[in-house]
C-alpha cells in the first residue's frame, strides 16, 4: 500500500472515542428505531404481543393464585388440633374433670370442652339441618374436647405421642387429629405447583417459537437490505442488532399485557371471592401481582423475546450472503 | 493494491469459472476487466470483495492474503472497498441521504463526520439537491449516481464496479466512466468491469480481457504506467 493510499485510509477511519461514542449512539438509534417499524404494522405487532402475553398470562395467574393458597392454607397449620370424641356414657362433669386434667399436661396448650348440647346447637346453626334435627329424638352428637398440642421443633413426634396418649383414655371413644387434610392438601398443592412450572417452561418455549418465527420473517422481507449491509461491510453484530431489538420489544408488549391479563382476571375475580371468604367468616385479601412477580415476568418475556429472536437471527442471518 | 497468482476458482457444481489467473493492479490505477458474459468477470470481482474465496492460487488486496481473512474479518476488510453494481443495491426505503451514509454508520463515524462526507460525496456526483429524496424518483443514471456516492463516501483506496453503465445511454454512461476517472486521478483504484468496448476503447486504460475464465489479453503496461505516472505526479 503506498503511502498516500494509508495516509488517506487512516483519515478515512474514525477514531476509538469516536467510535465507542457512536456504538453507544448507535444503540440508542436501533432501540427506537426497531420500535418505529413496529409501530408501522400496528395490527400485527399487536396480533403476536397478544399470543405472547396470553401465553405468558397463563403460568403467570396460576402462580398467583397458588401463592394465594398457600398463603390461606399457611395459617393453617398453627391451628392443628385434636378432637378427642367422648363415649357418650361419660357424664358432663366426668368430662369437664378429664378436661382439667389434660390441661396439666405438659404437651398441651389449652383444652376445649364442647358439651353435647353446644355440639349440638352449633351444627344446627351452621349446617342449616336446624329443622331436622328437631325431629330427632334424642341429641346424636358426642361430647368433644377440642385439645391444642404445644408446636415446638419436633412438634410432629409429640403431637403423635399426645394423639396416642389421648386415644388409649377410657373415655376416649375417638380421637383425630385435625391436620391431616392440611398435609394432603399440601401435597396436591405441592402436585399442582409442578404442573404449573412445567406449564409455564412449555408456554415460555411457545413463546420463544413465536418470537423466533416472527423474526425469522422480518428477515426474509429484509434480506434486501442484509445483503446490501453485507456488501459494504456491516458485521453481523450491526445487522443483528435491529433484530434483538425487536425481539426486546416484543417481548416487553407480551409481558405488559399478560400483566394487563393477569391483573384484570384477579381484579373480577377478588369480589367473589370476598364474597366466599366472608360466607367462610374469615378474613382472607386476595394477592395480586407483586412487584417482585411483575418484576420476574417482565424480566422473563424480554429474555424470551430476545433468546427467540436471537435463535432466528443465528439461523437464517448465515444463510443470507451476497451473490 | 489487487495481485492475482494463479488463481482459480471451481464451484461445487464443478464449473470452472476462473483457469489460473494473475496480474497485478498497482495503487490509484485504472483498468477495465471485458469479455462475454459467463467469462468470469463477476467471478473475479467476487474474489476481490471476498463473496468468493478462490479454489487455488492466491488473491491479494491492499497487501492483505485473502485467504487468511478469517470469515468474522470480512465486514472489516470490505470496508476499504468501495463497489458498486449494475443494480445500484439502494435501499428504497431511505432516502438518498441515508443511503449514502449508511458505509459510515456502519464504521462508526460521529453524526456531525457523517453530514460533512456524504455531502462532499453527493456533491462529487451532483446530486446535492436530492439528498432527501427517496431513490425510487431518481432516473437510472441518477441512481447509479448515488450507488457511487456510496462506494465512495467512505474513501476507499479500491473501487470495484460490476457492469455500471449496464443499464445506461452513451452519454450517461460516459459521465459515469468520468467520475471513475476522477477517483482514478486522486489515487484511488480503480477496476471496472464492463462488456461495453465501444465505452472503452475510446479510453486511454488498460484492459483485461476474460474469456472462459482465463485471462487471454491483458494490455496493461503502457497505459497502467501511464495511469500510475500521473498519479506518482500528483502524489
Amino acid at each position: 500500500m503506498s503511502r498516500a493510499s494509508r495516509k488517506k485510509e487512516q483519515n478515512s477511519r474514525p477514531n476509538i472515542i469516536t467510535l465507542v461514542r457512536s456504538y453507544f449512539i448507535r444503540h440508542f438509534q436501533v432501540f427506537f428505531y426497531s420500535l418505529g417499524q413496529l409501530s408501522r404494522s400496528p395490527f400485527s405487532t399487536l396480533m403476536t404481543a397478544m399470543v405472547i402475553g396470553i401465553a405468558l398470562a397463563l403460568p403467570t395467574g396460576l402462580h398467583v393464585l397458588l401463592n394465594n393458597a398457600q398463603q390461606l392454607s399457611g395459617g393453617w397449620e398453627s391451628t392443628a388440633q385434636i378432637s378427642v370424641f367422648l363415649k357418650k356414657s361419660v357424664r358432663a362433669e366426668q368430662a369437664q374433670k378429664l378436661q382439667s386434667d389434660i390441661q396439666n399436661w405438659p404437651d398441651v396448650v389449652s383444652v376445649d370442652y364442647i358439651s353435647r348440647e353446644q355440639a349440638l346447637k352449633e351444627f344446627q346453626m351452621l349446617s342449616g339441618f336446624g329443622d331436622a334435627l328437631k325431629a330427632l329424638n334424642s341429641n346424636p352428637l358426642p361430647s368433644v374436647l377440642v385439645i391444642k398440642p404445644r408446636l415446638n421443633q419436633n412438634s410432629e413426634l409429640t403431637t403423635q405421642n399426645l394423639l396416642n396418649k389421648l386415644r388409649i383414655l377410657r373415655q376416649t371413644d375417638k380421637a383425630q387429629l385435625d391436620m391431616q387434610w392440611i398435609r394432603r392438601l399440601y401435597a396436591i398443592m405441592d402436585i399442582v405447583e409442578r404442573g404449573v412450572l412445567i406449564l409455564g417452561a412449555l408456554l415460555g418455549l411457545a413463546v420463544l417459537l413465536v418470537v423466533g418465527n416472527t423474526i425469522r420473517l422480518a428477515i426474509q422481507n429484509r434480506k434486501k437490505e442484509i445483503v446490501v449491509m453485507k456488501l459494504i461491510g456491516g458485521t453481523d453484530a450491526f445487522i443483528r442488532r435491529p433484530f434483538l431489538y425487536t425481539g426486546f420489544w416484543y417481548g416487553l408488549f407480551g409481558g405488559v399485557i399478560a400483566w394487563l391479563l393477569v391483573s384484570f382476571t384477579l381484579l373480577s375475580i377478588s369480589e367473589p371471592i370476598e364474597k366466599l371468604t366472608m360466607l367462610y367468616q374469615s378474613q382472607f385479601e386476595l394477592n395480586t401481582l407483586s412487584i417482585l412477580t411483575t418484576f420476574f415476568l417482565f424480566i422473563a418475556s424480554i429474555l424470551l423475546g430476545l433468546a427467540g429472536s436471537w435463535l432466528a437471527v443465528g439461523r437464517h442471518l448465515r444463510e443470507i450472503e451476497p451473490q | 493494491m489487487i495481485r492475482f497468482i494463479n488463481a482459480s476458482k471451481r464451484y461445487s457444481s464443478g464449473f470452472d469459472a476462473l483457469q489460473n489467473v494473475s496480474f497485478e493492479l498497482a495503487d490509484g490505477e485504472m483498468a477495465f476487466l471485458t469479455g462475454h458474459s459467463g467469462a468470469g468477470k463477476s467471478s473475479l470481482l467476487k474474489l476481490i470483495a471476498l463473496l468468493e474465496r478462490s479454489s487455488r492460487g492466491q488473491v491479494i488486496v491492499n497487501n492483505q492474503n485473502l485467504a487468511k481473512v478469517p470469515r468474522r474479518r470480512i465486514p472489516y476488510f470490505r470496508r476499504n472497498i468501495g463497489i458498486i453494481f449494475q443494480d445500484h443495491q439502494l435501499l428504497f426505503d431511505r432516502t438518498v441521504y441515508d443511503n449514502v451514509a449508511l458505509p459510515l454508520i456502519i464504521a462508526g463515524h460521529s453524526h456531525r463526520d457523517i453530514g460533512k462526507r456524504v455531502r462532499a460525496a453527493l456533491d462529487k456526483v451532483g446530486l446535492l439537491s436530492k439528498e432527501k429524496k427517496y431513490p425510487i424518483t431518481l432516473s437510472g443514471g441518477e441512481q447509479q449516481r448515488v450507488g457511487i456516492a456510496r462506494a465512495i463516501v467512505n474513501k476507499p483506496p479500491l473501487i470495484l464496479a460490476d457492469e455500471p453503465t449496464g443499464n445506461l445511454d452513451p452519454e450517461l454512461s460516459a459521465e459515469i466512466m468520468g467520475l471513475f476517472q476522477d477517483f482514478s486521478e486522486v489515487g484511488v483504484s480503480v477496476l471496472i468491469a464492463t462488456h461495453d468496448i465501444a465505452l472503452i476503447s475510446q479510453l486511454p486504460y488498460r484492459v483485461l480481457t476474460l474469456k472462459s475464465g482465463q485471462l487471454i489479453n491483458d494490455t496493461g503496461s503502457q497505459a497502467g504506467t501511464e495511469a500510475e505516472d500521473s498519479f506518482g505526479g500528483a502524489r
